[in-house]
This record gives structure tokens, sequence and C-alpha cells, in this order.
């Protein structure tokens, strides 16, 4: 039981469905949405229930579409916000925050989605958890699967990062993957949810999944002190973080934990190589056009953004903006974090930290305005990219090799 | 008898011919449009096609073959 959810409503023509385990309105075919009584939310909350509450997304449960005494919980959420000096420094932000969704359990930001998605199929009374990823939504179902004593099958291009085959695998789950394109996983997995009666977490579970990801907007305005941000730097790839970042913290004043309007600016971050929602929305179009994506940044690399539509309209509200990365600033913005805040981010992050650059020098943030860049992914899963960093000092073991090579080094690295 | 949803994404050379009526006399299927966006430059289909299961397969190949993108109705099902 959920208490303040109604119903689940078409965001296309907004019809009304029970809270089922449906994610498509039967007579536009548009996506469905949770529905709540913000009335009773705002009776019922309060930022002192909230500060009270556990240190983990649950905290947030009023605003969450499950019931929270049965949470599938293996902490994901409450993550640290950093203030990024060193970072800011190189960019020419004097007022930067790192909001740090790295070292969640399963090293990425899909635990908190993952964890109400796991929480409600078990209310469903499904017994099996199950998705199709690039990666990291695989090691997010695996890990909260095993917790809740669930099967998971989790579906994989075959040619992914290891570090994300065996961070899925660790966990007990049946991994498939599968040969081909991204469009051959979409199109068997689409047939295999229709056939099974299993809980997809980002298909049948669409609605309810989804709203996890608000948790990233609700806890940043309360760890900067019960304040929104002037600026929000998201990575893209359904589209959904964005969006429900964006739908969260216009909760917070719906349900009168904050004043209102939002005066965040959403911007979307996305690498070249797969970069739909930042086209769209650069060329002034609501429409996105699908793309075969080719990028570095796998896990932002999906060609036809279930979302998109929904992230625009919130970039295009709010006054945001977006940015395209090129390829090989994905892992010059990995290394630039790592550098200068010690934080060892995926390729995801390293999309976000060029994109930050990038908006920053084309004068879309402000020197003293307070911006927060998402760095949602762990950066041990995506090792590949970032190789060339290491030319270790080989030496034998004496003080003469040692010293010898340490003057080889420029300046700077000594 | 078997139905599939479907959304086709039009580029701008194919949005002024009548696929979806083409694909409905060929394939001998009946084609329920739900949700649609056509412009000059691209246009979008959400529609339902119901018929003969190797007639919706050999349609939807069909489809593809001209230039259409065929993909799920909620995009795509694989996520990061
Ligand atoms: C590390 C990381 N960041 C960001 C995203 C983007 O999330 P969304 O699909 O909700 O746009 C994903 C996955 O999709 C991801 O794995
Ligand atoms: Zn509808």
């Amino acid at each position: 039981m959920a208490p303040f959810v109604t119903c689940l409503r078409c965001r296309e023509c907004a019809r009304e469905y029970p809270v089922e385990p449906l994610n498509v309105c039967d007579f536009c075919f548009g996506p469905l949405e949770t529905a709540y009584d913000y009335e009773a939310i705002a009776r019922a909350t309060s930022r002192r229930r909230i500060a009270n509450g556990p240190l983990t997304i649950w905290r947030y449960r009023d605003l969450l579409p499950v019931d929270a005494e049965n949470a599938i919980d293996i902490h994901a959420g409450f993550t640290p916000l950093i203030k990024a000096n060193n970072l800011g420094r190189v960019l020419g932000l004097d007022n930067l925050y790192l909001k740090n969704d790295s070292v969640n359990p399963s090293f990425s930001f899909k635990d908190r989605v993952v964890s109400v998605a796991a929480t409600k199929a078990l209310e469903f009374g499904f017994d099996t958890l199950s998705c199709a990823s690039t990666g990291n939504l695989a090691c997010a179902v695996g890990a909260h699967a095993a917790r809740a004593g669930m099967r998971s099958v989790v579906f994989m291009p075959a040619d992914l990062e290891a570090g994300k085959i065996i961070g899925a695998a660790i966990y007990g789950s049946t991994l498939v993957a599968v040969q081909g394109g991204y469009d051959e996983v979409n199109r068997l997995c689409s047939e295999i949810a229709d056939s099974y009666r299993w809980a997809f977490v980002n298909i049948n579970m669409r609605p309810f999944y989804a709203e996890g990801s608000k948790t990233l907007g609700l806890e940043v305005a309360e760890q900067l002190g019960w304040r929104f941000p002037d600026h929000a730097i998201v990575p893209v790839a359904s589209g959904a973080l964005l969006s429900k970042i964006w739908k969260g913290f216009n909760e917070m004043v719906s349900v009168g934990l904050m004043e209102g309007p939002v005066p965040t600016r959403m911007h979307a971050a996305q690498a070249r190589g797969c970069s739909p929602v930042v086209d769209a929305f650069n060329a002034g179009e609501e429409m996105v056009m699908p793309v075969r994506p080719n990028s570095v940044a796998k896990s932002l690399a999906i060609g036809n953004p279930a979302d998109g539509i929904y992230a625009i309209r919130a970039m295009t509200s709010s006054g945001g903006g977006a940015h395209g990365v090129h390829e090989e600033e994905v892992a010059q913005g990995m290394k630039l974090l790592a550098e200068t805040e010690g934080i060892f981010t995926e390729t995801a992050g390293g999309v976000v930290i060029s994109a930050l650059k990038g908006l920053t020098e084309r004068g879309a943030i402000g020197r003293d305005e307070l911006t927060v860049a998402y760095i949602t992914g762990n950066g041990l899963k995506t090792q590949e990219v970032v190789g060339d960093v290491v030319h270790p000092l080989a030496i034998r073991p004496n003080m003469r090799e040692f010293e010898e090579a340490l003057h080889g080094l420029s300046p700077s690295a000594r | 008898m078997a139905n599939q949803r479907v959304k086709f994404t039009f580029p701008a050379a194919l949005v002024p011919q009548p696929i979806i009526y083409n694909l409905g006399q060929r394939f001998n299927l009946v084609t329920n449009i739900r949700r649609a966006d056509v412009r000059e430059e691209m246009g979008w289909v959400i529609l339902e096609l119901e018929g003969d299961d190797q007639e919706i397969r050999q349609g939807v190949a069909w489809v593809k073959s001209v230039g259409v993108r065929v993909d799920p109705i909620s995009g795509d099902v694989i996520e990061g």
C-alpha cells in the first residue's frame, strides 16, 4: 500500500488507470505515470519528518509510490553532495557542487529507481525481476533481487565493459548476453516482456521505477539546506532522470516543503555519439529523432529515449540548456574530475563534467550561480576508457633507479 | 489473428508517401493509428497493426526496407 498514490495517469491523454503493473495507456498508447494526492502529502510530510528519516532514499517515502515499510533497501541514496572548489577554480565557477551518486551500493544512481521497482514488484507478487541494460541497471537489478530473494534475469548486449558484466553477474543473476545490436535486444525484450509474467523494472514497473529518480532532486535540495540550485547538469539516456529531478523539485513546492517557483535551470548532457535529446533541444524541437548509438558513453547510448520529450519539456520550461560533448571529451572529463576532486566516475560522469565545462564556456552558467553537477556512475566500471593514464615508473628495487626515474618525470609530476 | 503496437518514424523524404495505406493493402493488415506528429521535416506515428502473424512480420520488414524506422511504442526498452 502506498497511501498517497491515487491512480496511474496517462501523460498524454490524462486517462486514469488502477495501480497495477501497467505502463501504457490502452487508448492512446502514451506512457503512464503515478498520480498522488498532494494535499494529503502536504498534511503528512514536513522537513522535520524527512530529516528524522533513514539516511537513504526512504526518507522521502511520502513522495514514493510504494509501501516503504516493506522496502527492498540496500541503502540506496543519501550520497554525498560535495562543494567542488578545485574543479570550480579550473572552470571559473565559485559555487559548484557535485552530487556523488557513484557511491551507491551497486555503484550508480540506478539503485534508487530499482529499489522502488523491486519493492513494488514484491507488492504485486512477482518472483522475477528483469531488465534490458547496457550495464548499470543490470547491476542494480541483480543487487536488489538478491536482497529481495527474487530471481533476476538481465539482458545485455554482448559487447559490454567487463566491469558491468561482472558487476551484474556477481549477484547470481541469470545474464543473457544478446548478440547483435541494441535493436535486437529491444525487440527481443519487448517480446519477452509480453509473454512472461516477470517484473521488468523499466517496462511494466516503469511508472513506479521512474519515480525513484525524483529522490536525486529532493535530496540535493535538502542537502543544500532546503534550497534549490540555480543550475542542474544531468546526464541523459532515456531522459527519465532529468525529467524526474525536475518533477521532484516541483513536488517539493506542491507539498509545501519549499516555496516556488522552482528557479533551477535543467541542462542535459550527452555525448555526440548518441545525443538525440541534446540535438532536438538545440534545434528547437520537441520531437526527438531516434539515432543509432555509437558512443564510448555506453550508459547514455540510448538511441530512442522513452522520456526524451519529457526531458525536453523540463529543459524548456526551466529555461535550461543542452550540451553534446565530443567523444574524446568523455575521458577528459573523467580525468579532470578525478584529478581535481578525487572522484573516479564512469563515462556518464565524464560527459557531465565536459558538458559543464562547455556550458560554462558558452556563458550559460554564471560564476556565482549555485550549480549542481550530477555524477551518477562509478569509474571502476568503465576502466577501459581511461587505461592510458597508467604509465608506472618501472624500476629495480634500489634508490638510484628510483631517483633517476623520479628526475625523469616532468616537473609538475615530480 | 495477432496484433503489434509499433512506432514508425519517417524521414522527410517519406513523409508525403502513403506508406501506412500501402502497408494495410499489401499485407492485409488493419492499421489503427493512436497518436501521431507529422511535420515537413519528419514525422512519427504510433499505431496498432492487426492481422495474420506472418503478414505483420513481413509488413514491418517491408516498412523498414523503404526507410522507415520501426521501434517499440514506448521507446527503447534497453537502458543504461
Ligand atoms: C550512470 C548513468 N547516468 C545517467 C543515466 C541516464 O538515466 P536516464 O535513462 O534516466 O536518462 C544512466 C542510465 O540510463 C546511467 O547509467
Ligand atoms: Zn492516453
